[in-house]
C-alpha cells in the first residue's frame, strides 16, 4: 500500500501523522474547556453536598443510561468505520458512518425530550421554582443545563462533522488511501463520548 | 529548476499575477499571515495607546478633568482588554512567530497553513467587535479587563460583546498554539534537533503549550458570565449560592500563565538578539531552553497571587506564594545567561541590541518588584495599587514591549528588504526610555504610599505624582511616534538590503533571501551545527 | 502512513466489538455501584470507573496505544495540568477560609 501511495498521491507537503498530532491538541483544548466547568462542579459538589445528592435525585438515570449506551455505541460504529475504509470496504463504511450519525440523532432526541420534561416542570434557570430552591440545588441544575448544554452542542458540530464525511466518502475525496479526515472526525466523536462518560455519572448517579 | 526561480520571487511581490488586497487577506503564506497581523496589531495598538493617554489626561489633576468616572471606568477597561487580549498576548508570536518560526526551522511554511490564515481572521473578528463594543449603545464594558463578578453581572455596560470578542480571541490564540507546536514537532529541517533549534523556537513552543492549556479555562469562564449575565444559572452569582472567589481561581488559572505567554517571546527574542549583538555563543543554551519550559511548568502553579487579600484559606495563600518565588528562578538563569554572554563581547550597540538591553534592564525591575508582591505581608499592603501597575507596565510594556521593538528593529531588514535610520532609531530608544520610567516609576512611590488603582479622583498628596507620569505618557508617545516613522521612512525610502544577512547572525533565517522568497527556500537547508556558533570569539576567550 | 500500516496490523472488528463490550458491562457497573450506598468513596468509584471507560476509548478507539509518543505526550500534559489546577484550588477550599 505504501508504494501504492507514493505513486497515486505524490504530494510533499502531507503529513498524516502531523494532521493527527494538530487534532490531538485542539482535543485537549477541548478537554480544558470541560476541564474548567469540571472544576467549578467540584467545588460547588463539595459546597453543596447534600444538595446536590438531592438534586441529582430528580434527573432520571434510565434516561442518561439509554444516552451512555447510545454514545458509546456510536463510537463503536465510527472506529469500526474507519476500520472498514482502511481495509477498502467502502460501502460498509459509509453504512457504518450513517449509523454513527443516526445514534447521534437518538442522543440529541433523547436529550430534546430530557429538557423539555424539565423545563415544563418549571425546573430552569431563572424559573420562580427554582429560585425557590436552596442554593445548592439552583447550582447543581444550574450546572446541569450549561454542562450538559455545551456537551449537546459538541454533539451537534460532531453530527455535522460526520455527515461532511459521508458527503467526502461518497464524492471519493475519502478514500483508503487518504482518510485522515475521516480518522480526525472519529477522534472528534470519541473526545465528546468521553466527555459523557465523565459527564453521565456525575449528574445523573451521585444521588 | 529555471522555472522555480522565476515563480519564486519574493513573499512581497504578486504569484502568478495575482495582486491587490486579495491576494494578502487569503493568503496562506506564513510571511503574508505574520505582516497582517504587523499591520492589525499595529491599529489595535494606537486604539490602546490612545485610551492609555486619555486616562492619564484625566488624572493629571485630581478631581474631574476632562471626563467624568463611568468613562473613565470605560477607558481603562477598554484599555487593558485591547492591550492586553489584542496586542501582548498575540504580539510576539503572531507576527514574528508567524513570520520567522518556518524560516527558523529551516521549513516552507507552518503545519496548517489555513488554519493559520482562520486565526488571523478570528483575531480580526475579535478585534473589530471589541471595538464595537466601545462605541455600540449601552457604552463601553467598565467591569476592568478582569470582569470580576459580581460587578460583570450587574453592569448595565457592553460586557457580553466584551466577552465574545476576548472568548473568540482566545480561539485565535489556541489555534496558534496548535499550529506551532505540531510545526516544530513536525517540521524541522534535517539536522536540527531539539537542540539545535533557535531559542526564540523554544520559547514560542513552550509559549504554545501555556496557549493550548490555558486559554480553554479563561475561553469557559467567560462564557458563564455570559450565561450567567443571560439566564441567571447561579454559578457564580453569590445571591444564589455561586462563589466569586471561584471566578477569579479560573480567571487567574488562565491569565497568570497568560503572563507568560506574553514574556516567554519576548525572551526568546531577546535570547537572539544577544549573541549576535555579541558575536558570542550564547551561554548555557541548555538552559534557557529548559527554562523557557519550566517557566511554562511553574508559571501553572501560582495564578491565585493574584487574589491573597480575597478570602482564601491561608494554606492556599502560603502555597501559592511559595510557588511565586520558585517561578523567579528560572527567569532569573535566563537574566543570568544573557548577561553572561555579553561578558567579554564584541558588543555593537545597534538599535536592536539597544532595545534588548532595554528589556533587560526593565524586565529585572518587573521581575524585582514582581517578588516583591508575591510576598504574603506585603502583598496586604500594596495590592490593587499603583505598585501593581507599576510593576505589570515595567514586565509588560518594559518588557514584552521593548523585546518586540528589539524584534521590529532586528528582523525588519529581512522582512522588508530594506533598513531604516540606525541614528533615528537610538533617538526613539533613548525617548522611550526616558518617557517609560517617568510614566510609571512614579507608580511604584505612590502606590507604596496608598495610591489605590483604578480610582477616578484621589488625595492631593498624591498629584506630583499623578503629574510626572501623565508628562511620562507624553514622551512615550513622543517616543512611539518617532520609532514609527522611522520604520515606515525606512520601509518607503530606507536603503535597500539585499544581503542575506546583514546583522551576521548565525540562525537559519538568516541564510534564506532577503526578503525571503514565496516558499522560503529554493532547496531545503540541512542543519549541522548549534543556533549560535561564533567560534572565532570563543576561541579568543578560551585564550585569554 | 507507517502508521496507518500499524492500524491495520492492531486491532480487527472482533477487538472493537469486544472493547465496546467492556464499555457496556463498565456502565451496568457505574449504575449498579450507583444503587449500592457506597458512603463517601461513592464519588471516587464513579470517577474510578469513568476513568477506566475513558482509557479504553482512548487507547483502543483513538489508538493512542499504537501512535507515537508524542501523542501520549500531549495527553499526560492535560491530564497533569487538570489534576494539578484541581489539588491547588482545593487547598483553598478544603482550608479554613480567612
Amino acid at each position: 500500500m505504501a508504494t501504492e501511495n507514493a505513486i497515486a498521491h505524490h504530494d510533499e507537503h502531507r503529513d498524516d501523522e502531523g494532521s493527527r498530532i494538530g487534532m490531538w491538541l485542539f482535543l485537549v483544548t477541548e478537554l480544558l474547556l470541560f476541564g474548567g466547568m469540571f472544576f467549578v462542579f467540584a467545588v460547588y459538589k463539595y459546597v453543596h453536598y447534600d444538595a446536590f445528592h438531592l438534586a441529582s435525585k430528580e434527573l432520571s438515570a434510565l434516561v442518561g443510561t439509554i444516552n451512555t449506551i447510545v454514545l458509546l455505541t456510536s463510537s463503536l460504529t465510527i472506529a469500526l468505520s474507519i476500520k472498514a475504509m482502511e481495509d477498502g470496504r467502502k460501502t460498509l463504511s459509509l453504512v457504518l458512518q450513517s449509523t454513527t450519525l443516526v445514534f447521534a440523532l437518538v442522543f440529541l432526541v433523547n436529550k430534546y425530550f430530557e429538557w423539555s420534561a424539565k423545563i415544563s416542570h418549571g425546573t430552569y434557570p431563572g424559573s420562580e421554582e427554582m429560585m425557590s430552591r436552596p442554593n445548592g440545588e439552583i447550582l447543581f441544575f444550574g450546572l446541569y443545563y450549561v454542562m450538559t448544554g455545551l456537551h449537546a452542542l459538541h454533539v451537534i458540530v460532531g453530527l455535522i462533522i460526520i455527515a461532511v464525511m459521508i458527503l467526502f466518502t461518497v464524492r471519493g475525496s475519502i478514500d483508503r488511501d487518504r482518510h485522515v479526515h475521516l480518522v480526525n472526525a472519529g477522534l472528534y466523536w470519541h473526545l465528546v463520548d468521553v466527555i459523557w462518560i465523565f459527564l453521565f455519572p456525575l449528574f445523573y448517579l451521585i444521588a | 529548476m529555471d522555472a522555480t526561480t522565476h515563480t519564486n520571487g519574493s513573499y512581497l511581490s504578486k504569484t502568478g499575477g495575482k495582486g491587490g488586497i486579495r491576494s494578502w487577506i487569503f493568503s496562506t503564506d506564513h510571511k503574508r499571515i505574520g505582516l497582517l497581523y504587523f499591520a492589525s496589531l499595529a491599529v489595535f495598538f494606537s486604539v490602546g495607546v490612545v485610551f492609555g493617554l486619555l486616562m492619564r489626561l484625566e488624572l493629571i489633576a485630581p478631581g474631574p478633568t476632562i471626563t467624568d468616572a463611568q468613562t473613565y471606568n470605560s477607558f481603562f477597561t477598554v484599555h487593558g482588554v485591547i492591550m492586553i487580549f489584542l496586542f501582548v498576548v498575540p504580539g510576539l508570536p503572531a507576527i514574528f512567530g508567524n513570520f520567522f518560526l518556518p524560516l527558523m526551522i529551516g521549513a516552507k511554511d507552518v503545519a496548517f497553513p489555513r488554519l493559520n490564515l482562520l486565526s488571523w481572521w478570528l483575531y480580526l473578528a475579535g478585534g473589530l467587535i471589541a471595538l464595537a463594543s466601545v462605541v455600540m449603545p449601552g457604552g463601553a464594558a467598565d467591569t476592568g479587563w478582569t470582569f470580576y463578578i459580581p460587578y460583570s453581572v450587574r453592569s448595565n455596560t457592553n460586557v457580553i460583546p466584551a466577552l465574545i470578542a476576548a472568548f473568540i480571541l482566545g480561539f485565535s490564540s489556541i489555534l496558534t498554539g496548535v499550529n506551532f507546536i505540531t510545526t516544530v514537532h513536525r517540521m524541522r529541517a534535517p539536522g536540527q534537533t531539539f537542540f539545535k533549534m533557535p531559542l526564540f523556537v523554544w520559547a514560542l513552543y513552550s509559549t504554545g503549550w501555556i496557549q493550548l492549556l490555558a486559554t480553554p479555562i479563561i475561553g469557559i469562564t467567560l462564557v458563564m458570565v455570559g450565561v450567567e449575565r443571560l439566564l441567571s444559572v447561579g454559578i457564580f452569582d453569590p445571591s444564589l449560592g455561586g462563589d466569586p472567589v471561584l471566578y477569579q481561581h479560573l480567571f487567574w488559572i488562565y491569565s497568570h500563565p497568560a503572563v507568560y505567554i506574553m514574556i516567554l517571546p519576548a525572551m526568546g527574542v531577546i535570547s537572539e538578539v544577544i549573541p549576535v549583538f555579541a558575536r558570542r555563543t550564547i551561554f548555557g543554551y541548555n538552559f534557557i531552553a529548559y527554562s523557557s519550559l519550566a517557566i511554562a511548568i511553574f508559571g501553572s502553579l501560582v495564578w491565585a497571587h493574584h487574589m491573597f487579600t480575597a478570602g482564601m484559606s491561608g494554606v492556599a495563600a502560603i502555597a501559592f506564594s511559595a510557588f511565586t518565588f520558585l517561578v523567579a528562578i528560572p527567569s532569573a538563569v535566563k537574566v543570568f545567561n544573557w548577561v553572561a554572554t555579553l561578558y567579554k563581547g564584541s558588543i555593537t550597540l545597534e538599535p536592536p541590541m539597544l532595545f534588548a538591553l532595554g528589556f533587560i534592564f526593565h524586565f529585572l525591575i518587573g521581575g524585582f518588584t514582581g517578588l516583591v508582591q508575591g510576598a504574603l505581608s506585603v502583598n496586604l499592603h500594596i495590592h490593587d495599587t499603583y505598585f501593581i501597575v507599576g510593576h505589570f507596565h515595567y514586565v509588560m510594556f518594559g518588557g514584552m514591549g521593548f523585546g518586540f521593538l528589539a524584534a521590529t528593529h532586528f528582523w525588519f531588514p529581512k522582512m522588508f528588504g530594506k533598513m531604516y535610520n540606525h541614528k533615528r532609531a537610538a533617538v526613539g530608544f533613548w525617548t522611550l526610555v526616558v518617557g517609560f520610567n517617568t510614566l510609571y516609576f512614579p507608580m511604584f512611590v505612590m502606590g507604596w504610599l496608598g495610591m489605590p488603582r483604578r480610582y477616578y479622583d484621589y488625595l492631593p498628596e498624591f498629584h506630583t505624582y499623578h503629574f510626572i507620569s501623565t508628562v511620562g505618557s507624553w514622551i512615550v508617545a513622543l517616543a512611539l511616534l518617532i520609532i514609527l516613522v522611522n520604520l515606515i521612512l525606512g520601509l518607503a525610502k530606507g536603503e535597500r538590503v539585499r544581503e542575506k544577512n546583514p546583522w551576521g547572525g548565525e540562525t537559519l533565517e538568516w541564510r534564506a533571501d532577503t526578503p525571503p522568497i514565496h516558499e522560503n527556500w529554493e532547496e531545503i537547508p540541512v542543519v549541522t551545527g548549534g543556533p549560535y556558533d561564533y567560534k572565532r570569539n570563543d576561541e579568543n576567550e578560551s585564550t585569554t | 502512513m507507517a502508521n496507518s500500516e500499524q492500524e491495520h496490523a492492531h486491532i480487527g472488528y472482533g477487538g472493537y466489538t469486544l472493547i465496546w463490550l467492556g464499555l457496556l458491562a463498565l456502565t451496568a457497573l457505574t449504575v449498579t455501584a450507583a444503587g449500592v450506598n457506597l458512603g463517601n468513596v461513592a464519588v471516587a468509584v464513579t470517577i474510578l470507573i469513568a476513568t477506566v471507560k475513558s482509557y479504553l476509548v482512548a487507547t483502543i478507539f483513538m489508538h493512542l496505544k499504537i501512535e507515537s509518543r508524542l501523542f501520549r505526550v500531549v495527553v499526560y500534559a492535560a491530564i497533569f495540568f487538570i489534576v494539578v489546577s484541581i489539588i491547588l484550588l482545593f487547598s483553598d477550599y478544603t482550608f479554613l477560609r480567612e
